[in-house]
């Protein structure tokens, strides 16, 4: 069980959940648990960057990474606003 | 009458005895070396220009002259000059300034500051990381501002405030009531001006130090080099929209230059320091932009009015630290800030081997112009 940290882009699919407790013991688990409970957020995470204990799942074992229980997943999508 | 038979040198202690007396030190070094500290009422006549100067500003030559340089060996061709010249009472301080200065003997170091300056910029001058030194690098930078409106306004007036010389801006919007929520550059009084006249009107009523070059255009794969080649130390990313981060990014690693990239949405805003050579692009995050169906509209989103405060002062923060080359800018790491929980993460970026732009075999060559998608009005 852990906590994936919702952007704000992302929280209209979340029904404005900022933090989402999810089951699994990999990234794509946990993801995977995500997207069964909030459908229209799939589309969108394939443009998200992932990242656990502050590093990127690219520079880890990427989807497979393990997520153990505590361990918080940032979800990063761009953001481009700065007006 | 001294005559030449008299020994030419004199010790360190022995020349600092003179200091505050009848004797002139005679500094013989470079101009770069006088600037960095020189003894207390010195002359300075640079070794190559004894013959030309020494008569001029010595006319007395049987005043006592100590000639003094980084090492003792410039001051000993000096000495051999002055002799020449009928100075008879002239020595050479064989230890040299370095020493002198190492032995804690008095030093002063020559003001570029004007006093106004020296005033204005005194709680920087106070600080040993910039002083006068760290101060001048300011004042001789040059930071270009994508952007003159959430991020921009806040960025732009620290920098203008610190001292930064020349403060480019690239933006060709127009004042709207919409923006005086957070655009702290702008006033109710220049609504449908121009934001680059409004920001700049704004900054140099701020510090009349600054120069501030205005481009009242929107930033293009068309204009981009023409505003790149006059030349920027740092870019200050603070567009509104993903085409124009995408051809900042691609220029700022074809022109090295670093750009400090700063983002805002609601309550959550990121900043973060993207240094060619150096660390990540943007493109090692995001290789390519969304698909516009699934790219948040800016302008539906909203912005708490202060937040752009928070992330623009972080970039100012960050440019003045490039500039001033102090502390640790934010290369491959993302801050981000949560206004409603008032917390900072950090995530660590990497470069990406597979750039396409910055990576080993990049891809992208030459500017895109992505369709507009997002146009936060």
């Amino acid at each position: 069980m852990s906590v994936i940290r919702i952007p704000p882009t992302l929280r209209e699919d979340t029904g404005g959940e900022r933090e989402v407790i999810a089951e699994g013991d990999t990234v794509r688990d946990l993801l995977d648990d995500l997207r069964t409970r909030f459908p229209t957020i799939d589309a969108k995470l394939e443009y998200a960057n992932v990242y656990v204990g502050g590093e990127d799942i690219r520079t880890r074992d990427g989807f497979e990474t393990t997520v153990t229980p505590g361990d918080t997943v940032i979800l990063l999508p761009a953001m481009a606003g700065g007006s | 009458m001294a005559t030449s038979s008299e020994t030419p040198t004199i010790s360190l202690r022995e020349a600092a005895d003179l200091l505050g007396g009848d004797a002139l030190f005679l500094d013989v070094r470079e101009q770069g070396e006088w600037d960095l500290g020189h003894v207390p009422d010195a002359v300075h006549i640079p070794l190559g220009l004894m013959e030309d100067r020494v008569a001029d500003e010595l006319p007395d030559r049987e005043r006592e002259v100590v000639v003094y340089c980084a090492h003792g060996r410039r001051s000993l061709a000096a000495l051999a000059t002055l002799r020449a010249l009928g100075y008879e009472r002239s020595r050479h301080l064989t230890d040299g300034f370095e020493e002198w200065e190492k032995s804690g003997f008095p030093v002063v170091v020559p003001s570029t500051l004007e006093p106004d300056q020296r005033r204005r910029y005194s709680r920087h001058l106070l600080i040993p990381e910039l002083g006068e030194a760290g101060q001048r690098r300011l004042l001789e930078a040059r930071v270009l501002l994508i952007g003159a409106g959430g991020l921009g306004s806040p960025a732009s007036l620290y920098l203008a405030a610190a001292g930064i010389g020349t403060l480019g801006i690239v933006d060709d919007d127009v004042v709207d009531e919409s923006n005086l929520q957070r655009q702290i550059a702008h006033s109710t009084h220049r609504l449908g001006d121009p934001k680059v006249e409004s920001a700049r009107d704004t900054l140099t009523a701020l510090n009349p130090d600054v120069k501030v070059k205005a481009f009242n255009e929107r930033l293009s794969s068309e204009n981009i080099d023409r505003i790149l080649a006059e030349g920027w130390d740092v870019i200050v990313d603070g567009a509104d929209n993903f085409p124009t981060r995408y051809l900042v990014n691609d220029a700022s690693v074809w022109h090295g230059i670093p750009v400090v990239h700063g983002s805002i949405y609601r309550f959550d805003g990121q900043a973060t320091v993207f240094q060619p050579g150096a660390g990540p692009c943007y493109r090692c995050l995001f290789p390519t932009p969304p698909p516009p169906e699934l790219a948040p509209s800016c302008a539906e989103g909203g912005v708490l009015g202060v937040l752009p405060g928070v992330i623009g002062s972080l970039q100012a923060n960050e440019a003045i630290k490039l500039v001033a080359g102090i502390g640790d800018p934010l290369v491959g790491r993302l801050l981000l800030f949560d206004a409603l929980s008032a917390t900072f993460t950090e995530v660590a970026l990497r470069r990406d081997p597979d750039c396409p732009v910055c990576g080993e075999h990049p891809t992208v060559t030459e500017y895109i112009d992505y369709a507009e998608f997002c146009a936060a009005r």
